[in-house]
Order: C-alpha cells, then structure tokens, then sequence
C-alpha cells in the first residue's frame, strides 16, 4: 500500500493478493460468445468443477451443434464434437467403454430437446452414468435467432416474427421436468448463471452432479437458463432482467429431482 | 488345435468373429434381415468373456453416433443394419469418416428403395462406394461371400479401420446373412488395455493424462482453406487404399472368352452358370469384387482387354456396372443382368440372359 492508501499493481499481482484465477481448464483462446452471453460462465463453472475436483487426466467433454459447437477450443480437456442432437449417444458409449472416466454432455436447447429428444430421453431413461449440461436460452442463436423447442409463448423470433403462437407452433418443452420422471435419472436441477449468487448455486449444482456421476446410480442433469441477448434483440442486462421476468417464471430454478426423488412442489 | 469347425449363420458367425477379433463394444437396433447379430452378442454375454460391451440403441442414428464416441476413445466399435437402417446412418459415416474414426460397420442388405422387402438385395451399391452421405469422403467396403467370409471380415475390417482411421463397412445381403456354412472359428485375440490404447491411438480421447495437449475428435473447421487442407489429407489417405486394398477372386479367368463380374451372393449363383456354360463348351470365367471399393480399376481394365464380352450380374437395376463401364476400355461389350427388390435370380436364367447376348446374338 502507497503512502495516500491506494493499493500498487506489484501488491495486486501478489499471490495472497489474489482473489480469482482463471482455471487452467480454460485455455487462452478468445470466447466466441457474444458479450453478456451465459455460456462463457457456463463453460468456465463446469471446468473449475473439474480442475477442483482433480479430473483433468480423467475427463471427456462432448460439444454439441449449436452456439457452443467450439466449445472444444475453450475447455481444456479431452472433447468431441457430436453430430446435432447426438452427444448423449456419444456420452453412452464413452461411458460405457471407460467407465471410470469423467463424461459430460454439454447441449443447448435446439440440439438437447428438438433434434436429440430422442438421444436425450433415452440416455435418461437408461440411467447412463454421464452429466448432461444443457443451456437453454430459449433460442437458437447460431444460426440466428430461430425458434427453439424451448422458445417462450408469444415470444418472438426469426422464424417466429409476431411471436409463437402455441396453436400453430406447439409449446415451449420444458424438458428437465420431463426427463425428471424417467427413473434413469438421480439428480436433475435447473439453474442460472446471471448474478454472482446464481453463479455459486450453479457451481454447487456442478459439482453435485459430476459428484453422482461418480457414484454410478444415473444420470444426472443441470440445466442452465440463460440469455441471449443477440437473439433476443436486447441489450445484455436488458436480456439479463428479461430472463428474470419470463424465462424464471416459466422455467423456475432450483433442484427438481435429488437422490432419485422428485421434489414436492409446496 | 486352436481352429473350430461350426455350422453357423452368416450373421452369427460375424458377431462370434467380432467377439473374436477383441471387438470392445458393439451397438445396434434391430432390424431384419440381420438382428441375428445382437441376439447372438446378447447370448453370449461377451462382456462376462473378454469385457465386450454390447447395447441397443434407441435407433440407428443413435447407434452410428455411439460407434462415434467409441471410435473417439481408441475403442474396436461396431454396428450391424440393413438397408433403411444403413441410410439412418450415413450421416453418421460422413461425421465418422470426416473426423478419421475407424469403425466397423455391417450391412446385411435387402431389397429396396423406401421400406422395400426383407429378401437379398445389392441396390446399396451406390449408397456404399460413393458414400452416401454428404461431402468428399469414401469408406473402405468388403463384400463377403460365405459364412466363412462373413466371419473373416470382422478381423479383415477392424485392422483396415485402424490402419487407415476410416470406418469400413461389410455389404453382404439377407441371403448370406441367414444362409448356414460351415466355419472354422479363430483364436480369442485380446481386447487393447487402456494403456495399449494410449500407445496405438495418441489422438483418441482417453483423458488428458501424461503431460499431453488435449485431444480433439471433430469434423469441423470454420476455416475453410484449413478445411480443404482436410479434405486434401482425406484424398490422399484414399489414393494410398485405392493403391494397397484392393482385393478380388479371379476364377476360371485364365483361359475365357467371356467373365461375368459380380460380388457376395450373385458371385456364388454365377459360379453354376459357369459350370452350365463349361459344359456346353463356352469359356466363362468369374470376376469377382471383394473390395468394392477401393475398385480394381486397372485389372477390369485388363479384364475387358482380354474378354469378348462381359456380363455384370447384381441384385439391383445395375449400380456395380456403372464402375465395370468406366473402367473398361472403349468398345467392350458389356451387359448387365439384375433382379429386383429382393429376388435372387437363379443360375439357369443368368445362363440364358448371357447366351441371348454373347453367344446367341
């Protein structure tokens, strides 16, 4: 600390100085999220998860088509990229061949719940011994902001311009509540990853996840609603107090199924 | 002694050799005529003998993709269909295929197009050189004969998978499938450990262990100069098959007037009207396809230098004629003689088609 009580750069860099360190399961390269987009939180959540935990060596990380269809240049572990749709068959297999391996799934909502709903549901309803992240955003953003199985009614769209309208365009699946029914699955919860106390409940949620994994008794599944600000039309925070306002209500947040066990709703 | 003798089915035996050959899983989804494969890996329980995993799959699709994630971790993986089931995967081979992965793949044909019938068909010839997927890609095709064949091309297709990271596929059809030879089994060969694995295969994904970069199995790159470069590694793996794989039967060749050219099941039928044809005094000797592809390019060439006339025989509206046409040179006198949607046609109506056009006309 200098003389008039601000703190130097020398002190800042120093290591009891430091208060956040990029995990080294990230790697350097830039994200190709859009600014304010969840899916960098996201990546980086489900990578500190698994350097704490010590699985570097042990883990195999599937990326999806979709927005994260890179998201093999940003995780810093072993990774396939799966057709659209098909990461919970590739999880399936790896799983079963190398069993003691860490696996995850990580699948947004066009490729987890519109083309792979049947991959999906069945590694579920199999109690396959993988993790499955699925980031719903209720959009499909790569390729421009089209409806998504997950897209809200009235909400608007490339492919939906004056909102979906539920009588032509079927309802919004909400398919974590789904694949909670199916007896393969033991830990299902829905999360955010918006505001710092979101982020920490997601972490835990990660890490209890890869956590029942290891204990081969299902499936476990963490879906993370997110923004997309590009698809969406809005500015980041603007997207961010939009989530709270719609997505959270139709899509509410926290554990739906523990320990095998669906939660009572009160 | 290690070899047994055995009277088995032809997609029982490929699904003993794969158990055999330290296949380490195998996924599939039923369809006819060849479900005789899983209901044979399912008895058997392999997974109790050597640790072989073996799962039905939701669907096709599923089960190509699964052969993906396999293929990606160094694992000897393996799926079995036919027909429609083939065409649910091709999207699968094009991914499997873009990425390198080696895999074995079998079809035991029928008669098409759409839903078509569940007897012997060999309309899957384009679907199966040509790739019928999307994008410039080809896959390594063994057409086998008999039993025994069915069963040696488990090794024969696993060692070429991996020597060349391709998939590669067995065409065979309903009748070769479900017709019963005699066939001697091989020895047991040992299942790769994982650290046999992370030897042979450094690029598969086994976990970032011993100080390594992470691997990556992906079909995508959104550079497309880098791509091309891709495309251009993925050509030139296919000349150096297109040089060293290629394999095929020459029978009663040596002194013809006239061959017939054909593969698996239609070879077999031919080989009667050979005798027919012997015995009335007419020298017609058999070419037969193996390889389908990689394509025996310049001996067709040779072949059709020496013949007066050959006849491709195939159970499709003529697909495998189209590659005897290219290859041959300008002038041969070349007909072809198919049947359809699941009829096998017989040794006397393919004596009298050739007679009709080479010896007749």
């Amino acid at each position: 600390m200098t003389m008039d009580g601000t703190i130097t750069k020398e002190a800042i860099f120093k290591p009891e100085n430091i208060v956040y360190k990029k995990t080294s399961l990230m790697t350097d390269n830039i994200l190709s999220y859009c600014p304010g987009c969840g899916h960098g939180t996201a990546h980086r959540l489900i990578m500190e998860v698994i350097d704490e935990m010590g699985l570097e060596s042990e883990t195999i990380g599937i990326a999806p088509v979709g927005c994260s269809v890179l998201a093999y240049e940003f995780m810093n572990v072993d990774m396939q990229q799966a057709a659209h749709g098909r990461a919970p068959a590739l999880a399936t297999a790896i799983k079963r061949l190398m069993p003691n391996k860490t696996v995850f799934a990580y699948q947004g909502d066009g490729d987890l719940a519109a083309i792979g709903t049947a991959e999906t549901i069945h590694a579920c309803n199999r109690g396959e011994h993988f993790t499955t992240f699925f980031i719903n955003n209720g959009i499909y953003g790569m390729t421009g902001g089209q409806m998504a199985p997950t897209t809200l009614p009235g909400m608007k769209s490339s492919t939906s311009p004056y909102g979906r309208d539920l009588n032509s365009m079927g309802h919004p699946l909400k398919m974590t509540e789904l694949v909670a029914q199916l007896p393969g699955t033991y830990y299902v919860t829905r999360q955010a990853v918006h505001t710092p106390a979101a982020v920490r409940k997601a972490k835990k949620a990660i890490r209890k996840a890869i956590e029942i994994q290891h204990m081969k008794v299902g499936l476990s599944f963490v879906e993370i609603v997110s923004n997309c600000n590009s698809g969406w039309k809005m500015a980041p925070v603007q997207s961010n107090h939009w989530m709270e306002e719609n997505m959270f209500p139709f899509y509410p947040l926290g554990d739906i199924k523990v320990d095998g066990k669906l939660i009572e709703k009160k | 002694m290690e070899k047994e003798l055995r009277l088995m089915k032809g997609n029982e035996a490929f699904a003993e050799a794969v158990i055999r050959a330290g296949a380490d899983g195998y996924f599939g989804y039923p369809i006819t005529p060849q479900s005789e494969v899983m209901e044979y890996l399912m008895a058997e329980k392999p997974e109790l003998k050597t640790g072989m995993v073996v799962l039905q799959a939701e669907s096709e699709t599923a089960s190509i993709n699964m052969l993906y994630g396999g293929a990606g971790c160094g694992k000897k993986v393996l799926t079995s269909s036919s027909s429609p089931g083939i065409s649910l995967m091709q999207e699968g081979m094009s991914y499997l295929a873009g990425a390198e992965l080696p895999c074995l793949i079998m079809n035991a044909a029928r008669g098409g197009p759409g839903l078509g019938t569940i007897q012997p068909g060999q309309a899957d010839y384009f679907q199966s050189v040509k790739g019928g997927g999307h994008g410039d890609y080809r896959i390594i095709v063994i057409a086998p004969a008999s039993v025994q064949e069915m069963y040696d091309s488990a090794k024969t297709g696993f060692d070429l998978a991996f020597k060349y990271r391709t998939p590669v596929l067995v065409l065979t059809d309903g009748a070769t499938g479900q017709m019963m030879e005699k066939v001697y089994i091989g020895k047991q060969h040992p299942r790769l450990t994982e650290e046999e694995i992370k030897e042979q295969y450094p690029w598969a994904t086994t976990g970032k262990s011993g100080g390594r970069e992470r691997n990556i199995i992906t079909s995508l790159d959104l550079d497309a100069y880098k791509h091309e470069q891709h495309n251009h590694k993925l050509q030139k793996k296919y000349k150096i098959i297109e040089e060293n794989e290629v394999v095929y039967e020459e029978i009663n060749l040596e002194d013809a007037d006239y061959a017939i050219v054909a593969y698996g099941t239609t070879s077999r039928i031919c080989q009667k009207t050979m005798q027919i044809a012997r015995e009335k005094g007419i020298k017609l000797g058999i070419f037969r396809l193996i390889s389908l592809w990689p394509f025996p390019k310049k001996e067709i060439r040779e072949l059709s230098k020496k013949v007066k006339g050959i006849l491709c025989v195939e159970m499709s509206a003529g697909q495998m004629v189209e590659d005897v046409q290219l290859n041959s040179v300008d002038g041969t006198h070349i007909e072809h003689y198919g049947r359809m949607g699941g009829v096998v046609p017989s040794p006397v109506e393919i004596f009298e088609v050739f007679e009709n056009n080479y010896i007749k006309g």
